[in-house]
């Protein structure tokens, strides 16, 4: 069992208001995912020069200043680190992947979450209210997100196999389900150069989508191609810069309800992580239909 | 006059789900309401929590206002629960007896396995409704999704709107009644004459729903039977 949330916000002045809008409906969702949390947040996009990446240290002893000195000595660019215990947002010049790899080299103990010019990624093992706390979830600002919380049922508990899953740029997916053909997936992706950094079986799903919009399709046209290609029981919510998007396999055996207002759309696994919304009294409520896509754009 | 009046104003108890614990209102309604005049409840705020007014066994009249998580009304025996808005998951699951009314939609699997009494939905019910319906009828004001009467065994499900695929998939004894269009029929249902006894039960259940269809628009589904046996001569991979 997992817990999903996401949440568009319609009007730029609700901005300001989107992480604490979404903290209770990440708690309202623990006993479906009580072992470890995430969340990606889009933001403003960074300059058009720019690409951020956030990063992850876990319990290691990593010195973000020094590793941003390091970085400066290795790679020309600029760069700048705003840190927060054990989380970084690292925005720079530099080609993302050049820093990725540096990293990968330089800072084995540091995680690359997510990179992009919109998104930044949180994830952890724990409560969902301790990791709301940790990241100071209830300041965060953008135009949606994407949550998760989870109760792991075919891999480990750790960081990593935490939800959301990023690849390419700016994509993110949570999952509340499990996939029967991950394995599969993988071995199709794997001999493409397509590297895999767990054995979750939500990642076979992220690395296959993001792959397909690499390839040219839309995300709604590569969610159809999932279709057929992924099997199992999913509820995916995933998220670009511009796009929040919802989809339920043929069985829907995983819940979901979406409420949506003149001011935003609010999803989550259950209607008690949207009681509290502003205006929810108000707001059309539905279950997203087996396999039909439902997206929104900012 | 005088005494009715001061009776029904004592029998009534209000809950607030924002100010008293569901195990409050739950642990009332099995040990105290029962022993006490209470024959009406209101419950405010249930803001989706699960299993509120579960495992009722007295005949009193629980009106919830705001929308239910799973299993609302689960196991009810006699009582008559109403939810003003949706309902998650489950609700009237394997209820024995009693009047279950949700004013809004139903999510997967409601009525699951009921045996007795009656559930009315007047919004909308996802996926499996009625799976493994026992003896319980379910009068649906909207359409159904797929899977839904699968495997039914005893009772009827009227849907007056439409019906997704695989309808009434492996049926038993349960009849189904469709108002609208049937994207799929399961195995071994099928579509059978409605007969004067039909026209009579239909009636009846549809008045008691409050739902104001004549009994002409509908079409019966039920078990071919040909499940029943093995059939040892099918030509069947598994």
């Amino acid at each position: 069992m997992c817990g999903i949330v996401g949440l568009l916000v319609k009007k730029p002045a609700w901005r300001e208001r989107l992480g604490a809008l979404m903290v209770p409906m990440l708690t309202g969702m623990t006993e479906r995912g009580p072992d470890s949390a995430g969340l990606a947040v889009y933001t403003e996009p960074v300059a058009d020069a720019d690409h951020k990446l956030s990063l992850y240290r876990g319990v290691h002893a990593v010195d973000w200043a020094a590793l941003v000195g390091d970085l400066e000595r290795a790679i020309s660019g600029e760069h700048r680190m705003f840190a927060n215990g054990n989380h970084a947002v690292l925005t720079s010049t530099a080609n993302p992947d050049d820093i990725a790899a540096w990293l990968g080299k330089h800072a084995p103990l540091v995680a690359v979450l997510a990179i992009g010019r919109a998104i930044d990624l949180y994830k952890d093992v724990g409560a969902p209210a301790e990791i709301a706390e940790r990241y100071r979830f209830k300041h965060l600002r953008g135009s949606h997100l994407v949550g998760h919380t989870r109760m792991a049922t075919e891999s480990a508990v750790t960081p990593a196999h935490a939800h959301p899953f990023t690849a390419g740029r700016d994509f993110c997916l949570v999952h509340n389900g499990s996939l029967s053909n991950p394995h599969l997936v993988r071995k199709k992706l794997e001999p493409l150069g397509i590297a895999f950094e767990t054995d979750n079986d939500t990642e076979a799903a992220c690395r296959f989508f993001e792959w397909r919009l690499r390839e040219g399709d839309d995300l709604e046209t590569a969610v159809q191609r999932g279709f057929s290609e992924l099997d199992g029981f999913y509820t995916f919510l995933m998220g670009t810069d511009r796009e929040l998007l919802i989809v339920r396999d043929a069985f829907a055996c995983k819940p979901a309800v979406v409420a949506e207002t003149d001011d935003f759309v609010a999803i989550a696994s259950e209607f008690r992580s949207l009681a509290h919304l502003p205006d929810i009294a108000h707001a059309s409520l539905f279950e997203p239909k087996p396999e039909e896509i439902y997206s929104w754009h900012i | 006059m005088a005494h009715l009046t001061a009776t029904a104003t004592a029998a009534v108890r209000h809950f607030d789900l924002a100010s008293e614990t569901l195990r409050e209102l739950n642990a009332y309604l099995h040990r105290e309401a029962p022993l006490s005049g209470v024959r009406e409840v209101h419950v405010a705020n249930p803001a989706g929590a699960h299993s509120v007014a579960c495992g009722l066994d007295f005949g009193v009249d629980v009106q919830i206002h705001g929308h239910v998580g799973y299993y609302v009304a689960g196991m009810n025996k006699t009582a008559t629960v109403t939810v003003h808005g949706n309902a998650g998951p489950g609700a009237a699951e394997n209820m024995m007896s009693g009047r279950v009314h949700i004013k809004g939609f139903a999510s997967t699997a409601a009525g699951a396995s009921a045996h007795g009494g009656l559930l009315v939905i007047d919004g909308d019910a996802s996926l499996r409704c009625g799976i493994s319906l026992k003896g319980a009828d379910i009068v649906v004001g909207g359409s159904v999704g797929s899977f839904s009467a699968f495997m039914a065994q005893a009772g009827r499900i009227v849907v007056c709107g439409d019906a997704e695929d695989a309808l009434g998939d492996s049926l038993y004894e349960a009849v189904i009644y469709v108002r609208g269009s049937v994207r799929s029929l399961g195995a071994d249902a099928r579509f059978e004459p409605m007969q004067d006894a039909d026209h009579t039960a239909l009636a009846a259940l549809l008045r008691a729903a409050g739902m104001p269809h004549p009994t002409a628009e509908f079409k019966r589904v039920a078990s071919a039977r040909s499940l029943y046996h093995w059939n040892a001569d099918a030509d069947q991979e598994y």
